[in-house]
């Protein structure tokens, strides 16, 4: 089996682990600042409630959050699970688990903000909102985004976890190609794949923090 | 005419009564000093004025104010906007906030500029300029939102002699164009030169009230003790 073939074989599954790798971007991105928010919040309930679950997100393993979500309808309510469901189960689990983690990325940004800028902000009118978004926000991000980049970097490694539940992504095609062609190359295959696809995530990253150097 | 009154206004952090029962107004055209050692509650008292503290007891008031913001406020540590340019710190208010048109604010942020010595540094950013540039831009967006009132909060505490210069020579202009400003400052000689009226605070209480000269030649035992050391600094 040459190299060529087995890139073939594995395309199809590239292609859905990139899809994993957005779609939980596409989520857990807001979701982790309104998380953030809750965190926040002055509330002592909503306080508590994000706490606990930001501490259950980060203090269990990825893969047992993932099994949980996909077997977890079954186990709790005796649901049929269609294996449909085993794409929507991976996404639900990765934004969930990856938003808590960027929850407190936005959060260390948002309390390392200067009161000046707040108290800049109140004075020439700007409401809150607007105070937030277009004066805070954009500064956050650029102090946030070296720990972003690491989480992301993070992220498409962990796609391979979508295995635990034998979702078709590229390492669980790599890992069974391996086993009935009795040949390490597609594992290979596989290293390079993320690899490169990390290489392309960090050179990407390095222009949005270029492209924010222009000020301090 | 009044533009600004406050009335037994009270602030206390915690158990620390910072104002204690402050009752000041400020005429149109006033140009006030407060003056006092530190820790008297002169900042407090701007803050309260400003709304960035609220105060425990009594009133503020704004006479004849239609606007949301009739005051502008210039912070010691100036909290530009880093990641805005020089021009789009002094036009982002008023245009987002006042809703005023774009043409309008563009030209009178470029007439501002003009004004502070900054013509060339509009596309600059904060982090480009020296602590006078920025304490400048400041002054400038503050005045872009057209207030009736400017407070000054210890404009020059962090720039050198030669930058203090600079932004008291600025804070003189506006005086001469009859700006309504009220200005904390530890600058005696500024104080005395430029105001119509000084205030010397103390522990939270206005002691003294009055023209520059009355301040300064005053008999109260604690004015002259504050303003004695100044001259030992100054002779």
């Amino acid at each position: 089996m040459d190299f060529l073939t087995i890139l073939q074989e594995l395309a199809g599954g590239m292609l859905t682990t990139i899809r994993i790798f957005i779609l939980t971007l596409v989520f857990s991105l807001p979701l982790g600042l309104i998380i953030s928010f809750g965190r926040m919040s002055k509330n002592v309930i909503i306080r508590t409630l994000i706490k606990v679950y930001i501490s259950i997100m980060r203090g269990t393993p990825l893969m047992l959050q993932l099994i949980v979500v996909y077997f977890g309808p079954y186990y709790i309510f005796g649901m049929t699970i269609s294996s449909n469901y085993r794409g929507t189960a991976v996404i639900i689990a990765f934004a969930l688990n990856y938003a808590a983690y960027f929850a407190e990325i936005y959060r260390s940004g948002i309390e390392s903000m200067p009161r000046g800028q707040y108290e800049a902000a109140k004075v020439l009118g700007y409401n809150k909102l607007q105070t937030f978004f277009i004066i805070i926000m954009p500064q956050v991000v650029k102090r946030i985004l070296p720990s972003v980049t690491n989480e992301v970097i993070t992220l498409v490694k962990d796609t391979s976890l979508a295995f635990s539940i034998a979702y078709a992504e590229m390492f669980t095609q790599a890992k069974a190609l391996a086993a009935s062609a009795h040949n390490i190359i597609p594992l290979i295959a596989a290293g390079l794949f993320y690899y490169v696809f990390n290489a392309i995530v960090a050179y990407l990253m390095e222009q949005v923090e270029n492209s924010m150097k222009y000020y301090e | 005419m009044n533009i600004l009154e406050m009335k037994h206004v009270k602030k206390a952090f915690g158990e620390t009564g910072v104002l204690k029962d402050i009752s000041l107004d400020v005429r149109e055209g006033d140009v006030v000093s407060i003056i006092g050692p530190s820790g008297s509650g002169k900042s407090t008292l701007l803050r309260c004025a400003t709304y960035l503290e609220t105060m425990d007891d009594g009133s503020i008031e704004y006479i004849g104010n239609d606007t949301v913001q009739p005051f502008g406020l210039v912070f010691q540590n100036f909290n530009l906007f880093p990641h805005f340019s020089v021009l789009r710190n002094i036009v982002d208010a008023p245009i987002r906030v006042q809703k005023r048109s774009k043409d309008e604010v563009y030209r009178e942020a470029r007439e501002l500029l003009l004004k502070m010595g900054l013509s060339d540094k509009e596309d600059a950013y904060p982090c480009e300029l020296s602590g006078g540039q920025k304490q400048r831009v400041s002054i400038a967006r503050a005045l872009a939102m057209n207030p009736k009132i400017l407070f000054f909060d210890e404009p020059t505490s962090a720039l050198d002699p030669e930058l203090t210069l600079e932004i008291l020579k600025v804070i003189r202009e506006l005086a001469e164009e009859k700006m309504t400003m009220v200005i904390v400052t530890h600058e005696m000689a500024f104080a005395r030169d430029v105001s119509n009226r000084i205030i010397f605070m103390e522990n939270g209480y206005i002691v003294e009230d009055g023209t520059p000269e009355e301040v300064f030649t005053s008999e109260n035992a604690r004015t002259k003790e504050f303003l004695g050391k100044y001259h030992y600094i100054l002779e």
